[in-house]
């Protein structure tokens, strides 16, 4: 979705802003946020993918005006709501009304070794890499009204295959409801800042982004 | 946002969907177990055993698993070599992605949107920001961590710590110089 989180080139947004002895939460409710996020994502309700996609779908104006964890807790809302595991009145209230679902709830127990395994993105081979290290490449213009992590900086740039790291579960397919979990060949592709940003770029730099094989296509040959 | 929170957690609680005591075990993991010290130790471990390095350059999965660094958010690593003529910088443009198992949760600045727009396009006014300026034919390579793949920044170790054990590297050993908006000094 072409929406206001794809950030990558905008400008006008200022310096960066530091803080100094910056906190890791800047309120106690910020830690019970990251928690609960964790602890609903570990029910096994919604993907990672998914997750991202209601960040994203948040309105424009209220994602820019929230807080990251605002934006976390708002689109956890949004995630329980959906699937009907509260409803808006509960929200409101703050006490069931409704019976629950039956959710696999992470226990203190597990959650230790919940971290350390996490969710990994690879995926079983079944054909061979479309691209080899070395190869150069466009980035698809395609412009995918859901989810996807193709940046629209690349879109239709040229550049060169630097990694190949395997097959990775394809958000753009995964963050659909119901998820597929179909993998595709995940590369690194390099673009020299030059073909990104015109002429007049840095010379001394370039972008490596992370892509899946149905956002690159081979370059023509002349 | 702490009534609201609160009022949620109440909620999923009774519901059964979360369990406080969880809930307070994922705090204490990032607030007390999980950061950049754990970054911090790979990367004087990689300066001082060069068996190790090369394995970290070719497997950082395994390289920093091996340290008993794993899982959420660092599921697939790779770790970037900063030399004189090359130095890394990592973002995540789209959201916040961000290697958790070595960095611990990302800082405000890496969320936010200066950051998020302009190490693309400009990182050596990002550097700026950060009082960091490179030689001029220093050539940068800015990394959006748009995939599952996470990146950690090996940083160049400073002069003047010949001899230092792993232990004093790891100490001088910055967040911001794993990410690449910074470097360091023996003694800053």
């Amino acid at each position: 979705m072409n929406g206001l989180h794809d950030m990558g080139g905008m400008q006008h947004y200022g310096p960066v802003q530091l803080e100094a002895n910056e906190p890791l939460f800047h309120a106690p409710w910020e830690a019970r946020a990251m928690a609960l996020t964790v602890a609903m994502g570990a029910t096994g309700q919604w993907n990672i993918d998914q997750s991202r996609s209601a960040r994203e779908s948040l309105p424009p104006r209220e994602y820019l005006n929230s807080s990251y964890y605002e934006i976390w807790i708002r689109a956890l809302e949004r995630l329980m709501l959906a699937r009907g595991l509260v409803s808006a009145d509960e929200l409101a209230h703050g006490e069931p009304l409704a019976a629950a679902a039956e959710l696999k709830t992470l226990k203190r127990d597990s959650v230790d070794a919940a971290l350390a395994r996490g969710t990994p993105a690879d995926r079983p081979v079944t054909r061979p890499a479309a691209f080899a290290v070395g190869d150069r490449v466009r980035l698809r213009n395609m412009q995918p009204a859901g989810h996807t992590r193709l940046p629209r900086y690349v879109r239709g740039h040229v550049g060169t295959i630097e990694i190949v790291h395997g097959v990775h579960v394809y958000p753009d397919t995964h963050a659909t409801i119901p998820a597929s979990d179909e993998g595709h060949w995940l590369y690194t592709v390099r673009f020299d800042a030059r073909e990104l940003w015109g002429p007049n770029a840095d010379p001394t730099v370039s972008v490596s982004v992370d892509a899946w094989e149905p956002y690159i296509e081979r370059l023509e040959r002349a | 946002m702490d009534i609201r929170v609160r009022a949620l957690e109440t909620l999923l609680s009774r519901k059964g969907y979360v369990e406080p005591a969880a809930l307070d075990r994922i705090v204490e993991t990032y607030e007390k177990e999980v950061g950049p010290h754990n970054g911090a130790r790979v990367v004087a471990r990689a300066w001082t055993e060069p068996d190790f390095k090369a394995w970290l350059l070719e497997d950082a999965t395994a390289a920093i698993a091996s340290m008993g660094y794993s899982g959420r958010q660092g599921e697939h690593m790779v770790a970037l070599e900063n030399t004189p003529q090359l130095h890394h910088m990592v973002v995540c443009t789209l959201c916040s992605c961000y290697p958790w198992p070595v960095l611990g949760l990302p800082p405000v600045w890496y969320k936010s949107a200066p950051y998020r727009s302009r190490a693309v396009l400009d990182p050596r006014g990002v550097l700026a920001d950060f009082g960091v300026t490179l030689p001029a034919d220093t050539q940068i390579k800015v990394w959006d961590s748009t995939a599952e793949v996470r990146y950690l920044v090996l940083p160049m170790r400073p002069a003047g710590t010949e001899g230092w054990n792993a232990g004093r590297l790891a100490a001088i050993v910055t967040r911001d110089s794993m990410i690449g908006t910074g470097v360091l000094e023996a003694n800053p």
